[in-house]
C-alpha cells in the first residue's frame, strides 16, 4: 500500500525500520528475558535525530508533527513494543509541556528532550485512580515559592529512567478533577524516588514504577499552565498521544504477520508448506487486512490532528482502540500460525503476544476508550436535526 | 585535524549473481553498498573528528553510480565527499586505482590522516591501501585494531596479527587500513540523509587530477585481466593398495605421468 509519504516522511521511516532491524531485533529477546532498558538503542535513535521528531525547530526539533513520530514507532514496533514504548513514552512525557507548558518551560526542557539526552515521563496513574482520573489522591500545596508533593503514582512507564516527570497532582482536593494541576518534577529532587521495578507479563524492556513524593518541594515555576487545568492538560495530551499507541498496535501487527508468513512458507507438513493450506491462507489474509484497515485508521487520524484540527478525541480513540484489539487477535493468530513452535520462546510470536495486551490498557483502557467515542457520538448527534 | 576516508562500493555479496557466459559479476539489479570494511574507517574518522575537530572528507573511485555510496557517506556526517569517475579510469587495477586514489587525495586539500578499509570485499587485494601510501610517499600501517594515541604529528597504533597484535607508532601524515574489531560503525542520521538527498559532489576525470591517460585505467595498469572463469571442481580420487612401498612406487608412477614431478 502507499500512502504517498512525503520525502521526509519516507526516509525517517527507512532510519526507523533499518535502526529496527540492525539494533533492536536481534536484542529484542534478550532485552524481554533481561527486563532491561534500552539504553544503548535510545542513544542510537537520539543520535539519528529520531529523538526530536515531533518537537519545533526552536526548540531543537525536527519540527514533525503527530504523524511524522507515528512512523517512527511504527517501525520500531515491528522489531520490538517494550523498545517502543521507552521512545514514544517520552514524547507523552514531553507534550504536556510542548503543549501547555510556558516559553521559559519550553525553552528549559524541549531541547533535551529533543536531542534526546534526557527522557521524559508522564505520570496521571495512582493505586486508586486510573481510569476515574478523579481518584487521585497525590497532592501539591503551595508554601511560600514552593509547591509541596505528597503521594504515590503508581505504573509510570520510564520511571527511574527518565530525567523529567510531568505529575498530575491535586491542588485543591475540594473541586475534584478541576482541582488537578500539571507540574514538571525533575529527577534528582528531594524528597522524589522511585518505588520498586514492576514484574510484567509484557514491553519488559521498559521500566515501569512508582514515583513516590514525600514533602517534594518544586519551585512554583514548575507548574504547567494554571492550577486547576491539570484534568483538561491530561486529557489533551492523551489525545494527541493515543494514535502512538496505534502506532505502536500497527507495527506489532506487521511484525507478527511477518513472522507468520515467512514461517507458513517453509514449514511443511503433509508434504507442502502449510502456507498452500487455504485453513492457513485465511488466518493470514485476516491477519494482513486488519492490519492494513488499522494502519490506514491511524495513519488518517495522524494527518487529521496534524492538519491542526480541534476535534481530535473521537478520532484519536477509535485509532487506539481499534488498532490495539487488532493487534491483540493479529498477535495471537500468529502464535496459532506457528503452533507449538509459535508458543516457545525461541520464535518471537509468543513475546509479540504478551507484548500486545497491554495496548488494550495503558493510555486509557479500550472500554474508556469507547466512553469517549460514544460521549462525542452524543454531542455529535445532539447537534444534528432529526431527519 | 583533516581525515581522508576512501571507501568502495561494491555489491552486496549475498545478492551478487555469475553471468555464466562472461564469468563475470552480474552488476545490472544487484544492490550496491559501501565496502564493509570501508564503514568502520568511515566510522573511526567521525570518532577521530568528535574527539580531535577537524574535518572528514571521503573519496571514491567508480563509475558515476558511486555517486549513491558518497551519498551514504553524507548520512553519517561527513563534511565533504568527492567522485573520482571517468571512462579513462575504467580497468585500472590496483596500481592505477592506488595512483589515481592518490592524485585525488591530494587535490582535496591538506589532510593528516588517510584511513581505508583493510580490504574490499569484491576484488579482496587489500593493496589499494597501501598503494595510495606509496604513490603518496607517507607512511602506512595496515590491519589496524586500535588507534592508541593520536596527536597532530603521531600515531600509535595496534596492528592486527594472526597471534596477537604488534604496537606501532608512526609520524603524520600517513595511512592506516582498519579492521573490523576498530570499532561498531554508527547509524545513519535524519539531518544527515536529508544533506545526502541535496549535496552536490564534485566530479573529477582525468583532467581534473593531472593525469595522463597512460598512468590510469586499463593503460596505467601493471596487470591485465586475460580471463576469468570458475575453477572446475571435478575431484577425481583414487585408492592406491597393497603394501606400503607398493603403494609410494604407484603414486611415483602416476605423478611422473602427470608430469608434476
Amino acid at each position: 500500500m502507499d500512502y504517498f509519504l512525503t520525502e521526509t516522511q519516507q526516509m525517517i521511516k527507512d532510519l526507523a525500520r533499518q535502526i529496527a532491524d540492525e539494533r533492536v531485533m536481534p536484542v529484542r529477546a534478550e532485552l524481554d528475558e533481561r527486563e532491561e532498558f534500552p539504553r544503548d538503542i535510545i542513544k542510537v535513535l537520539a543520535d539519528s535525530d529520531l529523538m526530536g521528531l515531533c518537537y519545533p525547530e526552536q526548540y531543537g526539533g525536527l519540527g514533525g508533527g503527530t504523524f511524522e513520530n507515528c512512523l517512527a514507532v511504527e517501525e520500531i514496533s515491528r522489531a520490538c513494543i517494550g523498545v517502543s514504548v521507552c521512545y514514544a513514552g517520552s514524547g507523552l512525557g514531553a507534550y504536556p509541556i510542548l503543549l501547555f507548558g510556558s516559553e521559559e518551560q519550553k525553552m528549559k526542557y524541549i531541547p533535551d528532550m529533543a536531542s534526546g539526552k534526557k527522557l521524559a515521563a508522564f505520570g496521571l496513574t495512582e493505586a486508586n485512580a486510573g481510569s476515574d482520573a478523579s481518584g487521585i489522591q497525590t497532592t501539591a500545596v503551595l508554601d511560600g515559592d514552593e509547591y509541596v508533593i505528597n503521594g504515590t503514582k503508581q505504573w509510570i512507564t520510564g520511571g527511574g529512567e527518565a530525567e523529567i516527570y510531568t505529575v498530575i497532582v491535586m491542588t485543591d482536593k475540594s473541586r475534584g478533577t478541576r482541582g488537578a494541576s500539571a507540574i514538571i518534577v525533575e529527577k534528582g529532587t528531594e524528597g522524589f524516588s522511585f518505588g520498586t521495578k514492576e514484574k510484567k507479563m509484557g514491553i519488559r524492556a521498559s521500566a515501569t514504577t512508582e514515583l513516590v513524593f514525600s514533602n517534594c518541594r518544586v519551585p512554583k515555576e514548575n507548574l504547567i499552565g494554571r492550577e486547576g487545568r491539570g484534568f483538561v492538560i491530561a486529557m489533551r495530551v492523551l489525545d494527541r498521544t493515543r494514535p502512538g499507541i496505534g502506532a505502536q498496535a500497527i507495527g506489532l501487527c506487521q511484525g507478527a504477520l511477518d513472522t507468520a508468513v515467512n514461517y507458513a512458507r517453509e514449514r511443511k507438513q503433509f508434504g507442502k508448506p502449510i502456507i498452500s493450506f487455504q485453513a492457513v491462507q485465511h488466518i493470514l489474509a485476516d491477519m494482513a487486512t486488519q492490519t492494513e484497515a488499522s494502519r490506514a485508521l491511524v495513519y488518517s487520524a495522524c494527518r487529521f490532528i496534524d492538519s491542526g484540527a480541534k476535534n481530535i478525541s473521537k478520532i484519536s480513540a477509535m485509532a487506539k482502540v481499534f488498532s490495539s484489539d487488532v493487534a491483540m487477535k493479529v498477535t495471537v493468530d500468529a502464535v496459532q500460525v506457528l503452533g507449538g513452535y509459535g508458543y516457545m520462546r525461541d520464535y518471537p510470536v509468543e513475546k509479540m503476544m504478551r507484548d500486545a495486551k497491554i495496548l488494550q490498557i495503558y493510555e486509557g483502557t479500550n472500554q474508556i476508550q469507547r466512553n469517549v467515542i460514544g460521549q462525542e457520538l452524543i454531542k455529535e448527534y445532539a447537534g444534528k436535526k432529526k431527519k | 585535524m583533516n581525515i581522508v576516508v576512501c571507501i568502495k562500493q561494491v555489491p552486496e555479496t549475498t545478492s551478487v549473481k555469475i553471468n555464466k557466459d562472461t564469468n563475470t559479476l552480474v552488476r545490472e539489479g544487484t544492490k550496491s553498498i559501501i565496502n564493509p570494511f570501508d564503514m568502520y574507517a568511515l566510522e573511526e574518522g567521525l570518532r577521530i573528528r568528535e574527539k580531535s575537530g577537524g574535518r572528514v572528507v571521503v573519496i571514491s573511485m567508480g563509475p558515476p553510480q558511486a555517486e549513491e555510496a558518497l551519498r551514504e557517506a553524507v548520512s553519517y556526517g561527513v563534511d565533504d565527499v568527492f567522485l573520482l569517475s571517468d571512462r579513462a579510469f575504467a580497468g585500472s587495477d590496483t596500481l592505477a586505482t592506488s595512483r589515481t586514489l592518490a592524485c585525488g587525495i591530494e587535490k582535496t586539500g591538506d589532510f593528516d590522516l588517510i584511513l581505508c578499509g583493510k580490504q574490499a570485499i569484491d576484488g579482496d587485494t587489500a593493496q589499494v591501501g597501501p598503494g595510495i601510501a606509496e604513490n603518496l610517499d607517507i607512511p602506512f600501517v595496515a590491519f589496524v585494531r586500535k588507534i592508541r594515541e593520536l596527536d597532530n604529528h603521531t600515531l600509535k597504533v595496534e596492528r592486527m596479527m594472526d597471534d596477537g597484535y604488534d604496537v606501532l607508532e608512526v609520524s603524520l601524515p600517513g595511512l592506516i587500513t582498519v579492521v573490523k574489531e576498530i570499532n561498531e560503525p554508527r547509524m545513519p542520521s535524519l539531518k544527515g540523509k536529508m544533506r545526502a538527498k541535496s549535496i552536490n559532489i564534485p566530479i573529477w576525470g582525468v583532467a581534473d587530477l593531472d593525469m595522463s591517460d597512460s598512468e590510469t585505467g586499463l593503460k596505467g595498469s601493471a596487470t591485465q585481466v586475460i580471463k576469468i572463469f570458475t575453477p572446475i571442481r571435478d575431484g577425481k580420487r583414487e585408492i592406491l593398495e597393497g603394501s606400503i612401498e607398493e603403494q609410494i612406487d604407484l603414486l611415483i608412477n602416476k605423478l611422473n605421468d602427470l608430469k608434476v614431478v
